[in-house]
This record gives C-alpha cells, structure tokens and sequence, in this order.
C-alpha cells in the first residue's frame, strides 16, 4: 500500500474558534482501502478535522491531497465531487420519505419522480448486492430501525460516488447487535476497495476493525501508528495524556451485604400501545452494592428506572423506600423520591437532567431548588446556588469552572459530570444511574466510575443500567439482566462471564437481526 | 463544533444587532417614501419630531407605550412558560370590563384611595380568569392554547358588546359606552400631577397608569429570574421533561403562567377605561393585544427590551398620527405600512443579518487578536 498515492493527505492544518486552537498544524495520511481510525477525547478537534476534509469548514491553513492530486474543498459539494462522503453521529434523513426517496433526494437522475426513482432503484439493487448493505427501499425512514437508518445513510453516501466514507461516532446509537452487523458490512466495504475514516472514542472498535489510527489531543496528533502495533492501553494514554485504569480496580474480595435501602416487587406496566415493558420486575437494592443491570437497550431499562424514580407509575407492583411502601395508586413522585434521598441520574441529560438553556447553577440545583437554603419567602437564594454549584464543580472536576455558563455549552462528559454532581450533593442513600458514561470520553469514564464506587463504599446503594457491558463488569457488584421487560438473570459479580450474560440479552435478540453478539463473546 | 454556534458578546447581541435591523427597516421605509414620491428625510424628520418633538408628543408616545408594556410583558411571561398567548386582545378587553365594574359600582360613593386599588385588583382578576379558561383547557385538556386563546378574544369582544348594549348602556345615550365613572374612579392624569407640583404640562391621555406599567416590568423581572415560582415557570418553559425529573407538576405551571399573562394583559383595562376615557366603551383595545406579540418579539422577552420596543411602537403610533395629519396624501395606511416593515425586520428578521454580522465582528476581532498577540 506504500506505492498507490494515500486516498487522503491532509498537510498542515489549522482552524482556530474564538480561544481555542481546535486543529494546529495536523497531518493526516490515509492509505487507499483501509479503515483508518481517528480518536480522540471530545473537543480533541477530531470532528473538526473531518469537518474540514468534507468541506464544511474552512481551515486558515491546510492542504489537502485526494488520490495525490490537491483539491480545494470549498464546500461538501467539492467533497462529494472528489468521492468523499460524511455519514453524521446525527442522520440527516427525512422520516416520512421512504427509503428510497431519501436517497433520491437532491441527486434526481430525472425531473419525473417516476423515472428517476426506478433508475436510482436500479442502479441501488446492483449497489446493495455489491456491497452487501441491506435496507428496505420502500419503507418510510421512520419504521426503519436504527440500524437499517445507518445502512441506508452509507448507502446513500455510496449511491453519491463516495470511495472515501467518514463516518462520525456511528456506533453511538447502535445496540451490541447492530455494531456487529456495522462491522461486517465495513470490512466488505473494505474488500471492495473503500477507504473508511472512522471517528470513535470507543477503543475495543479501533482495534477490532481499523487497520491504521490517529489520536488526537487539543487539536495536535499525538499518535499515528499501525492498529497491530498498538493496543487499548497505548491508546487511552495517548489520548489522554496519561496512565487511565479502566476496569476493576482491584479483585475486591465479596462484601458482606447491608439492609435494604429500596424494594421493588412485582412492577409491571404496559405502554400506550399495549405493549409489555415491564412484567414482573423485583429487586431490592442493599447498603454498599452497586448493582448493574446489562441488557440490549429498549427492553425495560429505561421504564424500570423511572418507575423507582417516580417518573412512572406501573400498573402493578409495590415500592419500599426506607420504611414507606407505595402502591399503583399512591406511588412515588420525583419531589417526594428526592426527600426519601433517592437520586437519579437520568438516562438523557439532555432533555431531562438538564435544562440547556439553563446557565450551570440553575441547572445545578434542579429537582433540589426547593430546599430551604435556596430560598426565602419564594425568592432564590442565588448566592447559594451558585456556592454549591462552584463547589459541585470544583469537586467533580467540572469544566470550565464557571457556573454562569449555560449547560448546553459544557461538553458531554462535563454536562454528565454536572448532573452527577448536583445528585450527589445530598449524599443520597439510593443512586439510580441510567448510561452514566454514555458519549463521555475516557478520562471522564474514569473519573466517574471512581465516584460511583467512592459512593458506593461510604454505604450508598447504587443502580446502574448501561447498555456497555464492559460498564457493567467495570462496576456492580451484582449483574441483573433485563430482555423483554422481564428479569431474565441474577448473578453476583465473581460467576460472570461475559460469554454467559451476552447469552441471557441474547434472548432478546430479535430474530432476523444477525448472530448473538459474536464480538462480545470472543473478547 | 461547527464555526458559527460561538456565542456573540452581549453587547454585540443586544446593541448592535437590533440598531442594525431598525436602520435597515428605516432604509427599507425611506425607499417606499420615495417610491411614493416624497422626502424620507422629511418623513423621518416629522416622524421623530411628532413622537418626541414636544410635551404633548412625549405624552402621547409614553401613553401608547404604556399600554404595549402590558401586552409585551404578558406575552414574554407565557412564552418563558413555554406558552404562546396570542389572547392578550381579549384579556385587555375584559380587564377594562373587571375595571368598569368596580367603578360604577363603587366610585359614587367612596374615596379613591379605596376604589383604584380594587379597580386595578379587578382589572388584573378579570384578564386572569379570562386566561385561566384556555389554561385549564391546555393543561388537562391538551386543547393549544394559540387555538383556544384566539377563539377566546371573539368571544370576549361579544361579551363586551352584549354588556354594553344590555347592561351598562346608559339610558338616553346614543353611543354604546357606560355611563361616565364616579370621582373615586379618576386616575391622575400626567397634567394634573405635573400641575399638582407647579409645572405646566400639556393635556394628554397620559396618566399614573405609566407608573403601574414600569412597576409591572420590575416585578416581571423580579419574578421570571429572581424568584422560584419564575425559576420552575422557566423549567417548564424550556424543557418540560426535566422540569418533570424535577419534581415540578407542569400543569400548575401552565395555569401559573397563563394567569400571570393574563392579570398584566387585563391590566390594559385600567389605563385604557379609567385612565383615558373614564367610562367603558367599545374599542378601547384596538390590536394592542397582538402589538404586545410584536413588542416582546422585538423585545427579546425581556422586561428592558419590551419597555424600549414598548417605547419604538408608541413613538410610531404618536409619530405616525402626527404624520397622516402634518403630511398631505400621507395616508394612515402609510403609517401601518412603516410599522409594518419595523416589525418585520426587527421582530421577525431579527435574526437573519446576524450570521453576516457575526461573520464581520469576528473577522475584525480575530485581526485584532493577531495583532495584539
């Protein structure tokens, strides 16, 4: 591959936003036909780098050499003319179009819908036997699951005569079965002699499928090497600029159980449409546990933790918190939930943990904003707040550090060290945790899961539902796993293996969609 | 990560980007003035010279201004409660009803002292309860509130005309108006009380009523972001899941913020009925209602904005009048063309020059920054 000109060069490039140097001076070099990966912390300047090279920004100084002749990629038109294709973290489909339609869209063979859509069907079918990506033409974008959606936005970069596909985080919405299936059809695309930029924080996906990997840190490149060369250890330290210990600290010995601190016992709802989301859910959570839940997301998880949070009332079942017992027809309300010192940390920060446009210390007191210290005849005590935020950050290292800032401009891995934080700060006796890490980069993962377990030994009961399995192992200290609303396994921490708990979520797999995590049970 | 999502300074924000947009409705108003065959210079001129040029067109701006503050701010309070009161018309209409009803009913015979204080009460009780049905309709009903708050205004204007001409109409009166208030229901007019402390002022409609509409934007303020009714209102406003993991019932939330709407656009009651007429009539109101949705527009939602966009439409109100009068053939219809095109570029467009303008304050900043650095 040394004598083909790269498929990519990029020389030199430079971009700077306000105060921050988001790409200085980075060379970039892709062989033809590999998968390359780039990593990088968030804000590392991956993203811009690649927004660079499909021609959405401009760098302020740069070259850049596609199959070794210099392009001037002013614009994603001058990309996509030069074969490069980008596939978004968000995809950019219209859901009522079909399939079909939304591949259409903007490159029309024809001025008559008819025509032009049987011609784009043509040349698809010969596309999609090619390349071996299978998406239903037909059906309206929304009834597609997630992952047929990324098929069909590859495919759709494919249909545009892409030879070179940058695809950003795309396995960050994928469930374990559909990452699997991505990765098939991306060494097949391999084979047909595509080249594949792929952004990640994810290290086991680097060293799973790429061939060659760049890490970036504050906008340099720090690490550019052969993907046999290195391992997920070499990488998390380039990327973070030191020694990151992921996993379980120590082969800590079983600890002997506390009380009780919550019970739930017989919880059972159905959704809007009938369908089961919850059947027959029990688990008690004791004093210095942690107690993970693995399983494929969409099979209770969510409802589960709203359920113990007070965010939904199930249609059977009973509640014990301290000494209160709840029923279906007085059950948990968040504000009472909070009394009872039962924090949760929502699944999505976003829309639930915090209000975006909220500056960080508005933020930093919601759900708590009724306490007495924060206010006084109905006025808050602004002073107040923002001294807890600051100390909240100071303590979970959130930054920057200033709580004026609103919460929709922290990055991810701050945003979630923030809701952390704030749940933390009544030291509650019961923590739910839905994705704690979820699109946080590694240092934050780290960081956070120390707190969990620091929690954890000062006596806290801890609930924490990850669709990771690596998550899971990395922390409970007792493993549940959920399929189909239901409790399909208990095991303490010592039996797992990751074999056995992929095989229980395996359960869920709906059938059709590929092997029962292979990746998983080969690791 | 994209270029263009970095925030622009304050200053930059609310300083030059809406000075920008009134100068380019200007410009875009000087070029129909010369369509039409005139001097924009002149219009301008007399434009200005009528809002602000003597006592009497101070008084009227601020008289206008006064009643647009109502609306703004009870539009800008739904809004950060995540709702869109487009019935501020009929809220207005029955806070002058809430108003008229305590005055003719108490003003013969008791001191002001006591009656404007219940006149106000009412005026706020009265716009409140008129929002409160569409409230209730959206929080338990999911009926939308920009439906039911339309639909709202007709019925309030019904209401006031079946009042007028089967209740309050005095006997013997040709026109559709109650019968004049009593003396406990005079509010001071600006003349008086300038005449009270021995300056000579100019008879004008303008009346204590501005007082009340400066002190309803400092409490506005002070609840929305000072208080924690404002802080949960805001919640719901915008993001209503998280105010939900908060612990905050939205539904009260709705009723909270609609209430609140429309207590200040009944408020328009007491300036209009009793500060102004003194009696109620029919068309006290006349589309402040929806000026109050282009006064918080241009307002940024903010108690400061809306009391200077407040300012803007009063001055093309009084500014426009004294046009249609000072300039031959230029109609009134010219005067709402103007206003028209103010709103649009300042209200509506506020944001379309701003990624331009970003672009050129950036530039210049970051050649700034290189040669310092």
């Amino acid at each position: 591959m040394s004598t083909a000109a790269p498929a990519v060069a990029m020389r030199g490039i430079r971009k700077r936003f306000g105060a921050v140097q988001a790409n200085d001076s980075v060379d970039l070099t892709v062989a033809a036909g590999t998968v390359h990966g780039i990593v990088g912390e968030n804000g590392a300047g991956k993203s811009t780098l690649m927004s660079v090279l499909y021609g959405l920004i401009q760098p302020e100084a740069g070259t850049i050499q596609i199959d070794g002749t210099p392009v001037q990629v002013r614009h994603s038109r001058d990309a996509m003319r030069h074969g490069v294709g980008m596939v978004h973290q968000h995809f950019m489909l219209v859901d009522t179009f079909s399939a079909l339609d939304n591949i259409v869209l903007g490159a029309e063979p024809d001025w008559r819908l008819p025509v032009a859509r049987a011609a784009a069907r043509r040349r698809l079918e010969a596309l999609m036997r090619d390349s071996g990506l299978q998406v239903r033409l037909d059906l309206p974008v929304e009834d597609l699951p997630v992952g047929e959606r990324q098929r069909l936005e590859i495919l759709k970069a494919l249909y545009r005569g892409a030879r070179i596909l940058i695809l950003d985080e795309p396995t960050a919405v994928l469930t374990p079965q559909e990452t699997d299936q991505l990765f098939v059809t991306l060494r097949q695309l391999r084979a047909r002699g595509t080249t594949i930029l792929l952004i990640t924080h994810k290290l086991k996906e680097i060293m799973a499928l790429t061939d060659a990997v760049t890490v970036m840190r504050a906008g340099r490149v720090v690490l550019d090497c052969a993907t046999a060369d290195t391992s997920t250890d070499a990488l998390a330290q380039a990327m973070v600029g030191r020694r990151v210990q992921l996993g379980r600290a120590d082969a800590a010995a079983p600890r002997p159980s506390g009380a009780p601190l919550l019970q739930a016992s017989g919880l059972a709802w159905r959704d809007s449409l009938g369908v089961a989301r919850l059947a027959d859910v029990s688990l008690t959570l004791r004093a210095g546990e942690i107690v993970g839940i693995a399983g494929v997301s969409g099979n209770g998880q969510s409802e589960l933790l709203d359920a113990l949070s007070g965010l939904l009332v199930p249609d059977a079942g009973t509640l014990q918190i301290a000494s209160r017992t709840f029923t279906v027809a007085r059950w948990l309300d968040p504000a009472t939930a909070r009394a009872l010192a039962v924090a949760h940390v929502p699944e999505d920060r976003h829309r639930r943990g915090l209000v975006l446009p909220f500056a960080a210390w508005e933020s930093g007191v919601l759900g708590y904003h009724t306490l007495p210290r924060y206010g006084r005849r109905g006025w808050m005590q602004q002073g107040a707040m923002l001294a807890d935020t600051v100390q909240m950050m100071e303590r979970y290292d959130v930054r920057p550090r200033n709580p004026q800032v609103a919460s929709g401009q922290f990055s991810g891995g701050n945003q979630q060290k923030l809701v952390l934080a704030r749940e933390a700060m009544p030291q509650p006796q019961v923590l739910l945790v839905g994705q704690p890490t979820r699109g946080v980069d590694i240092g934050a993962i780290e960081f956070i899961h120390g707190r969990l377990r620091a929690m954890r030994d000062a006596g806290g009961a801890i609930l924490v539902v990850s669709s990771e399995l690596d998550e899971i192992f990395a922390l409970a200290d007792r493993v549940l796993v959920m399929t189909g609303g239901r409790i399909t396994g208990e095991m303490p921490i010592e039996s797992c293996t990751e074999a056995g708990v992929g095989c229980l979520m395996g359960d869920a797999t709906p059938s059709g969609i590929g092997p029962v995590m292979p990746a998983l049970a080969a690791t | 990560m994209t270029g263009s999502s970095q925030p622009l300074p304050r200053w930059f924000d609310l300083g030059v980007l809406p000075v920008f947009n009134l100068a380019l409705a200007l410009l875009v108003c000087g070029v129909v003035v010369l369509v039409i065959g005139m001097d924009p210079g002149q219009v301008l001129a007399l434009l200005i010279k009528g809002a602000f040029g003597s006592r009497i067109g101070v008084s009227y701006t601020l008289y206008y201004a006064t009643t647009f503050v109502f609306t703004g701010l009870a539009v800008a309070v739904a809004f950060h409660g995540g709702l869109f009161n487009i019935g501020g018309e009929g809220q207005a209409m029955l806070g002058g009803i809430g108003t008229a009803l305590v005055a003719l009913w108490l003003a013969d015979s008791w001191p002001a002292w006591i009656v404007l204080p219940l006149m106000v009460f009412a005026a706020a009780a009265f716009g409140m309860a008129w929002a409160a049905v569409p409230a209730a309709l959206q929080a338990w009903r999911g009926s939308h509130v920009v439906i039911t708050t339309i639909m709202f205004n007709f019925i309030a204007s019904a209401l006031l005309s079946w009042l007028l001409l089967n209740v309050l109409k005095e006997p013997g009166n040709m026109t559709v108006e109650s019968k004049s208030f009593g003396p406990g229901a005079h509010v001071p007019a600006a003349h008086e009380v300038f005449a009270a402390i021995g300056i000579e002022w100019p008879r004008s409609p303008l009346n204590a009523c501005v007082l009340l509409a400066a002190l309803a934007a400092i409490v506005v303020y002070l609840l929305v972001w000072r208080s924690r009714p404002g802080y949960t209102l805001r919640a719901v406003g915008f993001a209503p899941e998280a105010a939900r993991y908060a612990g905050i019932r939205p539904r009260a939330q709705v009723m909270f913020s609609m209430a609140l709407s429309g207590a200040l656009a009944g408020l328009v009651g007491i300036n209009e009925v009793a500060g102004v007429h003194g009696r109620l009539l029919l068309d006290y109101v006349v589309g402040a209602g929806f000026a109050g949705i282009a006064v918080s527009l241009i307002g940024r939602n903010h108690p400061v904005g809306i009391v200077l966009a407040s300012l803007l439409f009063g001055a093309l109100y009084q500014g426009g009048s004294e046009l249609a009068f000072e300039i031959q053939g230029f109609s009134r219809d010219m005067v709402f063309t103007l206003q028209g095109l103010i709103v649009l570029f300042s209200g509506a467009m506020a944001q379309v020059a701003a990624p331009t303008l970003a672009r050129l304050y950036f530039a210049f900043a970051g050649r700034r920054a290189l040669a310092h650095g």
